[in-house]
């Protein structure tokens, strides 16, 4: 085992580049077909068990342990949370103090640049921009994590009742996720979260929790009903264990690998959706609560005079994303089986 | 000829039967395809104490059988009909809560992998303990004692330990003691062992027959062993049915279907079988073909295209059963009847 873990850990990256060749080959499938199938994929990692005498999730992490992605994926992620929960305490200035006031012009010099003190300079209120970034991580955070959590209820909820109950109940459920993963996830969340008379964070939360919905019920539906056709499942049943209790002690939690992987992506999914939504002034139009995708919309006016004031919301929430997108991957590579050898 | 018909008669052929199969059929269809008869009219009694083996290779319809009994099959694209009559109720009729109440107390099935047979979140103790629970309404705390003792039982050192450990973290040999131990939690009166020592390397293989013996003997249980390992049949059985394309073709006492097989299709699974007595570098006889190549029963013998002995009859129909519930063949032109 010990003297197989380098090749694993190396060959994993070319491994994914090969996966993704194969797919662009023979006929285009269709948008929606696609992210079916990809979901598909996704259901059958991480639910084969490994070699003897090594856990899963033991041989996993000896693989990622040296994954140089993984690791630069885990450092951007926890350093974004760390920083999203004491950001409040460490930011030099309150998110509403105007320091710079008086130094906007708003016909010569509508946004202040750096000077001591501000070492990023303020917005077009002369409030400390390099203070709203920092609390902005906080907004970002729980509007990514809440609705990637609600989005993974609802899904756990409809992919168990298919994947258990099976027959015109499964056919029912999958065709209603369908019908949501037909349409363009962003464009199904502008339309959910304009609904809102009122609009805030959980408009945002609840907009992107409804699109991350099928994804994760399709994804579970599929390892269930892998599970139900496993042999320990079987055993159980041949013990005159009960329904429920095979649902949810024997293949719900057998299940969840790939959900729990997926979950991690969605992360980042969810948080440039929120970014997006924000952007486009459907989140929260709280300026007491900053918020990268707002800032961002707010710097448009000033995108030629002063670009950086969108550049530096944009790359927190793209470096964000990408952390979020490394870890993922990889945890989904360690996982896989076909990865391994 | 009466000689052996003597010695074919196994031991323990007096009490009533524990449980009686008669004519069972399965028959599997897929939308658009032809009907496919995986167990076609089987009939075969277990009595208390008694060990009888269902011996065939692959797709000859000897696990479907099993799973027909435990009521196991999956839910569409199957038929299936006879009966398996269990202390006088027939399991193929009954509702599938009561056969629920049944599975793991009355009847318990030993499966063939023991890893993938296992629940690879839970732990050892966990599983064993779920059984009582279920069965017996114990609760947890009063179920772990008699877990112990039980994994003791079956030759797991150390239980108290192992009850907290994992799958993974156990052997091949100790996860099939498990699995044994599972099925004997609530003290079963059938054990169906689903080929239980193929996953499992010959000198585990044999330890896990040693003790699946001394259970049969110590506790009554009566025991249906499904295997394609004539080896197993011989250390194990007291009846053997052997079965061809989803019929019985020969059934026997252990002793005389060894001594005196009459079907050719016994005679070639027993010549197939390595020997130490045999000259060095003598090469193995196997039967010829392979299931694909079989005739449909209702118009000849099934085994015919793969049958050394075969008649004119054989292709133009059905061999009748010869012989009695205990002792008997389904072949025109059986072997060893001229002595």
């Amino acid at each position: 085992m010990n003297d197989t873990t380098n090749h694993t850990t190396d060959d994993s990256t070319d491994h994914s580049t090969d996966d993704r060749t194969e797919d662009a080959r023979g006929a285009r499938p269709t948008f929606g077909q696609r992210r079916k199938d990809r979901i598909d994929q996704l259901a059958t990692a991480g639910t084969v068990d490994d070699e003897p005498g090594v856990s899963l999730i033991r041989s996993a992490w000896k693989r990622l342990r040296r994954n140089p992605i993984f690791l630069i994926g885990a450092a951007i992620t926890l350093a974004f949370i760390v920083l999203a929960i004491i950001s409040p305490w460490i930011a030099p200035w309150d998110v509403t103090a105007r320091p710079l006031l008086d130094k906007v012009r708003p016909q010569s010099n509508p946004v202040p640049g750096p000077e001591p003190g501000h070492f990023l300079g303020a917005d077009d209120r002369g409030r400390d921009l390099f203070s709203r970034l920092l609390v902005g991580s906080r907004q970002t955070l729980i509007v990514g994590v809440v609705a990637t959590l609600f989005g993974l209820l609802g899904g756990l909820t409809l992919g168990t009742i298919a994947g258990a109950v099976g027959g015109w109940v499964d056919s029912l459920v999958m065709r209603i996720v369908d019908v949501m993963l037909s349409i363009p996830s962003l464009l199904l969340a502008f339309t959910v979260a304009s609904l809102a008379r009122n609009p805030s964070q959980w408009t945002l939360v609840i907009a992107i929790a409804i699109i991350q919905v099928p994804i994760f019920a399709r994804l579970l539906r599929g390892s269930m009903l892998a599970q139900r056709a496993s042999d320990h499942v079987l055993a159980a049943r041949s013990l005159g264990v009960r329904p429920t209790a095979i649902v949810f002690r024997h293949m719900l939690p057998n299940a969840l690998g790939p959900v729990i992987v997926q979950a991690t992506l969605s992360l980042a999914v969810a948080i440039i959706d929120a970014a997006a939504l924000s952007f486009l002034g459907l989140g929260n139009p709280d300026q007491s609560q900053p918020e990268w995708g707002q800032m961002l919309g707010r710097a448009q006016p000033f995108i030629t005079e002063a670009p950086h004031l969108a550049f530096y919301p944009a790359g927190c929430i793209i470096v964000v994303a990408l952390g979020f997108t490394l870890m993922g991957e990889s945890l989904r590579e360690a996982l896989d089986p076909k990865t391994r050898r | 000829m009466t000689q052996t018909q003597h010695t074919n008669r196994p031991r323990g052929g007096s009490s009533e039967p524990l449980l009686s199969v008669r004519d069972l059929r399965v028959t599997f269809q897929r939308q658009g395809e032809e009907e496919f008869h995986a167990v076609d009219g089987v009939s075969f009694d277990v009595r208390p104490g008694q060990t009888v083996g269902l011996v065939g290779e692959s797709g000859c319809g000897k696990s479907v059988t099993s799973l027909a009994i435990m009521g196991l099959l999956p839910g569409r694209g199957n038929r299936v009909s006879g009966s398996a009559i269990f202390d006088g109720e027939d399991l193929l009729t009954l509702s599938p809560a009561a056969m629920r109440d049944r599975r793991g107390s009355e009847i318990a099935m030993i499966f063939q992998d023991p890893l993938s047979s296992l629940n690879p979140v839970i732990s050892i103790g966990r599983q064993v303990t779920e059984v009582m629970e279920r069965h017996q309404g114990l609760s947890r705390k009063q179920a772990t004692p008699k877990a112990v003792e039980l994994l003791e039982r079956v030759g797991i050192p150390d239980p108290k330990a192992r009850l907290l450990n994992y799958p993974h973290q156990l052997s091949g040999g100790m996860r099939q003691r498990a699995l044994i131990a599972m099925a004997l939690a609530c003290n079963p009166r059938l054990l169906i062992a689903d080929e239980p020592t193929t996953a499992l390397d010959v000198t585990i293989q044999a330890q896990i027959l040693a003790l699946l013996k001394e259970l049969v003997v110590d506790t009554g249980t009566a025991l249906v062993m499904i295997t394609h390992d004539l080896g197993v049949v011989a250390g194990l059985c007291d009846e053997v049915n052997v079965l061809y394309g989803g019929k019985v073709v020969e059934r026997g006492g252990r002793h005389g279907l060894f001594r005196d097989p009459r079907h050719p299709y016994t005679v070639g699974l027993l010549n197939s079988i390595p020997r130490l007595d045999a000259a060095r570098g003598e090469k193995l006889s196997p039967v010829p073909g392979s299931v694909a190549d079989n005739l449909p029963w209702t118009s000849a013998c099934a085994f015919a295209p793969r049958c050394s002995q075969v008649v004119d009859a054989c292709t133009r129909e059905t061999p009748q059963w010869e012989g009695d519930q205990v002792v008997g063949h389904r072949c025109f032109n059986p072997m060893g009847g001229t002595r």
